[in-house]
């Protein structure tokens, strides 16, 4: 789907935020990129979505490169429009794409049961809680139906048990819709719950310092699985190595 | 509690009307209330009529202010050249003293209500420009980002989202522009009443002194403080309304 290659980015004042970092990214995969805070994990993500330009090396997408809408992206703060309800907030990227209000609010609506906001449809952010607010957010991003999901630390403002359950809801919308998932965490348990590549990165200047493959299969019991505790215990080993 | 204002102004009313009549002050020096009373009760008409020029003013001035605050906010937010070459000079603007050039004003443009317009609309000009200004820049950068990432052209994020987060903003500039409309019409009112022109509250006022009328002189302030007052929480009241109704109160 998408070749990351040798990439780098360096800002004004001289911080190096990413040096020589490859990575490739294939249709379906769910990447967690892993590492402490300032390690270019959101740059990484910035430059995947086309929002920054790398100074050095390149981008490559197979076959045709994004349109608006093939890309979805949630932020660590829900960043609704406040002034809009829930549906008018999911509609956004549909309205910004010139759909017309009747013809996208059966999509819209769908997109709000599916991540359980079935009735707060007319609900305005302030009306909502932090989780349900995060929810919105997810559900705008997966509106226009993207190829890739792109999901910088959404979990890391909510209570642990909100937390738990938006990630089991997670992995459920990412199997149902299928696309590609990356998701910056610096939470070693929700990387090793949620993805399949475990990617770790190292502190500034970010490098990829190695990959983590996942076999867990995920359920609500996973979290009690040595198995799981088996994949905490070796991604901490990796993030202790990366951080040397 | 609801009740303590009015009745700490009734006492005051009270105190001033025994201080005048215990102190035997006389009236071209300081009119007790009931003075001012009998003074509106005698020329109702011409004093309400005089209150009525002077808002009239007013709001047209707030209408050219609020046009031309968020047209140059809009264009200044839309361009780095524009907010290079707008912002010095409404600094300017507002730094500059209304009495200094209001006399200037007058000869230039002539026609009176014109002129007393842009007298006013430069006084109420500043904070509607500034906190639209303000307002637009106010949406986080990961806002702006989405509309970026779906393509939304420069306008489009305008109409969408940075105007309505401005509007907050725009509404608490616009209460405090309207108060500074009207010192900026009865500034201006009292530049032109000292040339002749009679319209307004202001010269009203300006022609009581001349006659040592004091009890209309009050009479006139009065209405003045009482329009201001008006003028305040009504713009409040509206505002709190609209955000209301946008979910943004």
């Amino acid at each position: 789907m998408l070749t990351i290659g040798h990439v780098g980015r360096r800002f004004a004042g001289g911080v190096e935020a990413l040096r020589d970092t490859s990575l490739r990214l294939t249709e379906g995969d769910f990447v967690a990129l892993l590492g402490p805070s300032g390690c270019g994990k959101s740059t990484l993500l910035r430059l995947i979505a086309g929002l920054d330009q790398p100074d050095d090396g390149a981008l490559t997408w197979d076959g045709r490169p994004p349109a608006a809408g093939d890309i979805g992206y949630v932020f660590q703060d829900a960043t609704l429009l406040p002034w809009a309800t829930a549906e008018d907030n999911v509609f956004l990227p549909l309205r910004l794409r010139g759909q017309g209000r009747d013809d996208a609010m059966p999509q819209v609506h769908a997109v709000l049961r599916r991540v359980g906001l079935a009735g707060f449809e007319k609900s305005r952010p302030r009306q909502l809680s932090g989780g349900m607010r995060m929810r919105v957010s997810i559900a705008r991003a997966l509106v226009t139906r993207p190829r890739l999901l792109l999901m910088d630390e959404p979990f890391a403002a909510l209570d642990e048990f909100t937390r738990h359950k938006l990630q089991a809801d997670l992995l459920e919308v990412w199997r149902d819709a299928g696309c590609t998932v990356v998701f910056v965490t610096h939470s070693i348990y929700e990387a090793a719950f949620l993805a399949r590549r475990i990617v770790l990165m190292t502190p500034r200047p970010g490098r990829i310092d190695r990959e983590i493959t996942s076999t867990l299969t995920q359920s609500p019991q996973t979290r009690l699985d040595p198995a799981y505790a088996a994949l905490v215990a070796e991604t901490t080993r990796g993030m202790e190595s990366a951080l040397q | 509690m609801k009740w303590a204002p009015a009745l700490f102004g009734l006492l005051a009313l009270a105190l001033w009307e025994a201080a005048v009549r215990i102190g035997d002050v006389p009236v071209y020096i300081l009119p007790g209330p009931i003075a001012v009373a009998s003074a509106f009760v005698a020329d109702p008409v011409g004093l309400l009529q005089s209150l009525a020029s002077t808002l009239f003013v007013t709001f047209a001035a707030l209408l050219v202010a609020a046009v031309l605050g968020v047209a140059m906010a809009v264009g200044m937010s839309a361009s780095r050249l524009a907010q290079a070459a707008i912002q010095p000079w409404a600094v300017a603007l507002q730094v500059t003293p209304l009495p200094a050039i209001a006399p200037l004003i007058i000869i230039w443009v002539g026609e009176p209500f014109a002129a007393l317009v842009v007298c006013a609309t430069i006084i109420a000009f500043f904070p509607l420009f500034a906190n639209t200004a303000t307002g637009l820049a106010s949406p986080p950068p990961e806002l702006n980002d989405l509309f970026r990432l779906y393509g939304a052209s420069r306008w489009r994020t305008m109409a969408l989202l940075r105007l309505p987060a401005a509007l907050p903003y725009f509404l608490s500039g616009l209460r405090i522009s309207g108060g500074l409309a009207l010192v900026g019409a009865v500034v201006a009112e009292l530049v032109a009443g000292t040339g002749g022109f009679a319209s307004g509250l202001a010269y009203r006022i300006l022609e009581a002194s001349f006659r040592l009328e004091m009890p209309r002189m009050f009479a006139a302030l009065f209405l003045l403080a009482l329009a201001g007052i008006l003028l305040n929480f009504g713009l409040g009241a509206a505002g709190q309304a609209i955000l209301r109704r946008r979910g943004l109160a």
